[in-house]
């Protein structure tokens, strides 16, 4: 918990939810499929906090430096998602949630949202829940949004700067990007808002000292019966997707190198060959 | 042909009232919804959203009704009768720009009159935020980034990238509607067919949203037209090591008439604006050239230029994977290359 910067009487509760993810920078070439044809081969890789989630928890830390505030980082996966729980807790966020997955299958942004949303109905009121705006598994970039769904809160996505207002503690300023350019607006709390990355919420490094300090933090865990969430609509929400086929792209493309004697020769021939695409073009 | 009185049709209550007379007789009862914006007009995006449309509701069997959200000028609702089944327009003034709770308000109320199978989206960012809400309000399922769509069996199937695009899966969408938006200039264009006559304005209540205030919009285009159109592309990455080589590389992408991209590392390091971004998160661009200078390709930056017709690529690193996606390259230091090459191009194309 931070106190209030000067002239902010209320403190923003802040929510971040977090995935963790097979490392996406795992090469193409070492890229499996596992058994059941269905998923993506955990074996072949690290597992890492998604990068969007980083940028929102980011975001959030930045925010609490500047105008006070507290965090609470969520997660909902299986044992091993408690990695990223301590990797924020080493950033110093405020407390830390695991909703620990018994499902048999890999849920879906469905049964997350709900999930996250039964947890923040028993975790208590936040004025911001941050997510990342899509994941770099599954990619789907649902979440956030039926989150907000579910919460019955508006949202904001793609946001990639977050202030409070000056005078108003209940509205923050937020910069979202678009197709050409950004917005900038005016929400007020509470609020879903999903993240995008930028120059400015690149994700910090932990001090050793947090790291090891990150490790002692008490965590709360949940099991899904604690948080009470109703089994049938869990499978109603697994149902609604369904992935047939997963398979790897097969590439055909052949890279001519572009050869010669001297440096000259090669860019007179790479100059050619561009010439050619661009007069066809 | 049934054309709704729109002076007559004052409320949304009378509207959905009327809606089932308007299919009586029909045999094509359900509908599949094509979503284009007033704001946006019929671009290429929007024809090939139209596009999956049609194929998709030839595949079920189901009406395509082509569906105009916000300011709709005559010229438009024209433009539009030569792509579906039959037409609905849902002008507002609330509606005569993007907003994000007010325009999901809309579309909901919508889709309870049209009560469609499936709807169709583009992916620009604004339907790419309406998207999983409005299934939700449906109580639907939802997808994005569709790049390939079939129905079967009265069911939305749906091929997508995955993992950054190192896979590709097919998924099935089981509770209907099937909200999505489609990679939409990656869709083959709408076909014209016989101009409908069948044209529906729907009436909408909709209150000005309070929580979420627009103070400004800006776009930062490059010139006039959109990175996604452009014809030629250069294109800078991490090896790049800072913001001064773009100005170079600006000044190749210039005599070749073509425009300026950059990998999300490059954009992360504030170098270049993040509009620049091309990949699994940004930009999806499909010029004629791809010129990939010191980037090295990870399969997510891939996922924004598969529809390139010719990536080439410089880059000092022989094992650099953007080489397994070039059709020509070389290996070499930008630095000894940008410069002469533009010289070159200069008289090649003069």
């Amino acid at each position: 918990m931070i106190s209030p910067a000067k002239g902010l009487t209320h403190l923003m509760n802040i929510l971040v939810c977090l995935k963790q993810i097979l490392d996406p920078e795992l090469p193409s070439r070492d890229f499996r499929i596992d058994a059941a044809g269905r998923d993506a081969d955990r074996n072949t890789a690290g597992l890492v906090m998604n990068i969007f989630c980083a940028n929102a928890l980011e975001t959030a830390l930045q925010f609490r430096e500047k105008h006070g505030g507290k965090i609470t980082v969520i997660t909902f996966g299986v044992p091993s998602a408690e990695e990223i729980l301590r990797k924020a807790l080493a950033l110093r966020v405020d407390s830390a949630v695991l909703i620990r997955s018994d499902l048999s299958q890999r849920p879906n942004p469905w049964c997350i949202a709900r999930v996250l949303a039964a947890a923040i109905r028993k975790l208590g009121d936040f004025d911001l829940v941050l997510t990342g705006r899509e994941s770099g598994d599954w990619g789907d970039g649902q979440t956030g949004a039926l989150l907000a769904e579910e919460l019955g809160r508006p949202c904001v996505s793609l946001a990639d700067e977050l202030k409070a207002d000056t005078v108003n503690t209940a509205l923050v300023r937020i910069r979202r990007q678009t197709d050409q350019g950004w917005e900038a607006l005016e929400a007020s709390t509470p609020l879903v808002i999903t993240v995008t990355n930028n120059e400015h919420n690149v994700p910090r490094i932990a001090k050793t000292r947090d790291v090891m300090q990150a490790f002692r933090q008490p965590l709360t865990t949940w099991s899904l019966a604690e948080l009470g969430v109703d089994a049938q609509s869990i499978s109603e929400d697994l149902a609604c997707t369904e992935v047939v086929e997963l398979a790897i792209p097969i590439k055909q493309t052949h890279c001519e190198w572009v050869t010669g004697e001297t440096l000259d020769d090669r860019i007179s021939l790479l100059a050619k060959r561009i010439a050619t695409v661009v007069q066809s073009a | 042909m049934w054309l709704a009185p729109a002076a007559q049709v004052e409320n949304k209550v009378i509207a959905f009232r009327l809606l089932p007379t308007f299919y009586k007789g029909s045999s094509l009862t359900s509908v599949v919804v094509s979503c284009i914006f007033g704001w946006t007009g019929i671009d290429r995006a929007a024809l090939g959203v139209l596009g999956a449309g049609q194929r998709l509701s030839r595949d079920l069997a189901y009406k395509h009704v082509g569906l105009i959200v916000g300011p709709a000028s005559d010229a438009l609702i024209a433009e539009a009768t030569k792509f579906s089944d039959s037409i609905a327009v849902a002008d507002h003034p609330l509606l005569d720009s993007y907003h994000s709770e007010t325009t999901l308000t809309a579309l909901t109320e919508v889709c309870k009159q049209l009560n469609p199978k499936a709807v169709l989206l583009g992916n620009d960012t604004y339907c790419q935020e309406l998207v999983p809400r409005l299934a939700h309000r449906l109580g639907g399922s939802a997808a994005g980034d569709a790049l390939k769509l079939s129905g079967r069996n009265e069911t939305v199937l749906v091929t997508r990238s995955v993992y950054g695009g190192k896979a590709q899966a097919t998924i099935k969408l089981s509770r209907a509607p099937a909200i999505l938006w489609v990679r939409a200039r990656a869709q083959e264009p709408a076909q014209q067919q016989a101009l409908t006559t069948d044209l529906t304005r729907l009436t909408l209540t909709l209150e000005p949203n309070t929580k979420i205030k627009l103070v400004d919009r800006q776009t930062e285009m490059q010139g006039t037209a959109r990175l996604e159109d452009a014809r030629v592309i250069v294109s800078g990455g991490r090896g790049l090591g800072g913001s001064e080589p773009f100005t170079q590389l600006r000044a190749l992408a210039e005599i070749m008439g073509g425009q300026m991209a950059a990998s999300r590392a490059a954009c992360d390091a504030g170098w270049v604006p993040a509009e620049w971004q091309v990949g699994q998160t940004g930009k999806k661009v499909s010029p004629q050239l791809y010129l990939a200078i010191a980037i090295s390709g990870a399969s997510q930056h891939i996922m924004g230029i598969a529809d390139a017709k010719t990536i080439a690529a410089i880059n000092l690193d022989p094992d650099a994977p953007i080489f397994q996606h070039c059709q020509f390259g070389l290996v070499e230091d930008y630095r000894q290359v940008v410069g002469p090459l533009r010289e070159k191009l200069i008289e090649l194309l003069a």
